[in-house]
């Protein structure tokens, strides 16, 4: 069997439409692994012992099981408890829950490495709680946070094909349904292939730029 | 309840698939890790090139895509890969990619000196990363290891959607036959947790052995 360049052309619309599935997919996933992590890190920085040990033991659950495993749970186990997500939501979930145990750990990196001069000099000028968060450590700790954040999204873009196996018509998914229907499986599998370095690679070529940027701010 | 102890034993054998991936995949990766490696570090411009290529092409697509490829698009090439051999293939040249990086980094962190001592006292190249850098190199490899090999643990599961009978497969089965959802997810959920953590602990205690004696090049990673 020979590559058909009529047949590539020929899925090919079909694929960038996965594409951009896959793409939204990435970007939600993100946002929410991002927002949910900063709780967990702060639970497990400066939450008391009854808070600590329950939120760090499901951290460590959710960061050594597959995350397709957790995508089957969202997608066939919750319905019997009468909640029902649609396949794209609850890989977003998926995603979002998964990561934002990793984003957890970025984040805890991000505050221990605020030294410790500064909570007492916000402690000293009677800030609160959130003001010593949102005006002191925050602005600190987040710049050195940027590299390891974005290494999580590209590794998480690369994780999107098992959305697939839950039914969310994305990138893989799109060459999948092209090629049981032809037959075929050269071209979509090789085009989904290089679909994902033409977006991973120039993005994981942004994330040492953005590396360099942090290491410069943070020298300055 | 009563389908737990009905199940056990089928549950038992996807177990053992998914340890027999894990560390084939494993084995497969380290040697990967060590060549490609060594390999992008190597003043032989080829050689150097052929791992740089092989490192970010295998860290730049998705394990899922690679295993696909393998599976499903190598057969019009001639090569006819059976569902287990094709799940270690790509699991361990792609965790091996990540692992290549872990050793060019921990290689490259064994101080100056070291390596200017070697050449001070006549060492060959060869000689000095046998005796001088590897040794102090490879306790700083470790942890980051023991993390890729949970990845390449979790990644297993996608091996699965080949047609190999590991846990996740087996639990799919178990809900298509049943009409259970909870208990078979929820059982190799706990399955999987025990053997990363059986894996977190074999490296923490080869780490304990391996840099007995070193304590400066302990925990830097």
């Amino acid at each position: 069997m020979t590559w058909s360049w009529d047949f590539t052309w020929q899925i090919l619309p079909n694929l960038l439409a996965g594409l951009v599935v896959t793409v939204q997919a990435t970007i939600l996933g993100s946002l929410l692994a991002f927002t949910l992590g900063l709780p967990i890190a702060i639970a497990r920085f400066a939450g008391g012992g009854w808070i600590r040990w329950p939120v760090a033991g499901l951290t460590e659950f959710v960061r050594r099981t597959p995350l397709l495993v957790q995508l089957y749970v969202l997608f066939y186990v919750l319905p019997d408890f009468g909640i029902a997500l649609s396949p794209l939501t609850a890989g977003v979930i998926g995603l979002g829950v998964h990561y934002s145990a990793y984003a957890a750990e970025v984040y805890r990196a991000g505050l221990e490495s605020v030294p410790k001069g500064q909570w007492e000099a916000a402690k000293a000028l009677n800030y609160p709680l959130s003001s010593t968060f949102s005006k002191v450590i925050l602005p600190q700790a987040i710049p050195p946070m940027i590299p390891a954040m974005s290494n999580y999204v590209i590794s998480m873009f690369k994780e999107t094909p098992l959305l697939s196996a839950i039914t969310v018509i994305e990138l893989m998914n799109a060459a999948r349904i092209a090629a049981n229907e032809s037959y075929r499986y050269i071209e979509p599998m090789t085009m989904v292939g290089l679909l994902f370095l033409l977006v991973s690679f120039p993005a994981s070529l942004a994330s040492v730029g953005l590396e360099r940027w942090a290491n410069r701010r943070a020298r300055d | 309840m009563q389908t737990l102890t009905e199940y056990g034993g089928f549950l038992w054998s996807g177990t053992l698939m998914t340890i027999v991936l894990t560390l084939g995949g494993c084995a497969l990766a380290l040697v990967m890790a060590f060549v490609a490696g060594l390999g992008r570090l190597s003043p032989v411009r080829p050689l150097k090139w052929l791992s740089v290529a092989y490192i970010e092409f295998f860290r730049g697509t998705s394990c899922l895509v690679q295993m696909f490829w393998m599976f499903y698009a190598l057969p019009y090439f001639g090569v006819s890969l059976e569902p287990l051999t094709a799940g270690i293939l790509t699991l361990g040249l792609n965790i091996g990619a990540y692992g290549a990086e872990v050793v060019r980094s921990a290689v490259l962190a064994v101080p100056r000196s070291q390596r200017e001592a070697g050449i001070a006292l006549n060492y060959s190249p060869l000689q000095r990363l046998r005796h001088i850098e590897l040794p102090q190199a490879i306790p700083m490899m470790l942890p980051p290891f023991g993390n890729l090999a949970v990845d390449l643990m979790k990644l297993s599961a996608v091996a699965s959607l080949i047609m190999i009978s590991d846990l996740t497969f087996r639990a799919q089965l178990i809900r298509n036959s049943t009409g259970e959802t909870l208990w078979p997810f929820l059982a190799i959920l706990v399955i999987y947790f025990i053997i990363a953590s059986a894996i977190l602990a074999v490296v923490s205690l080869a780490e304990r052995r391996l840099s007995a004696g070193r304590e400066g090049v302990r925990g830097v990673s």
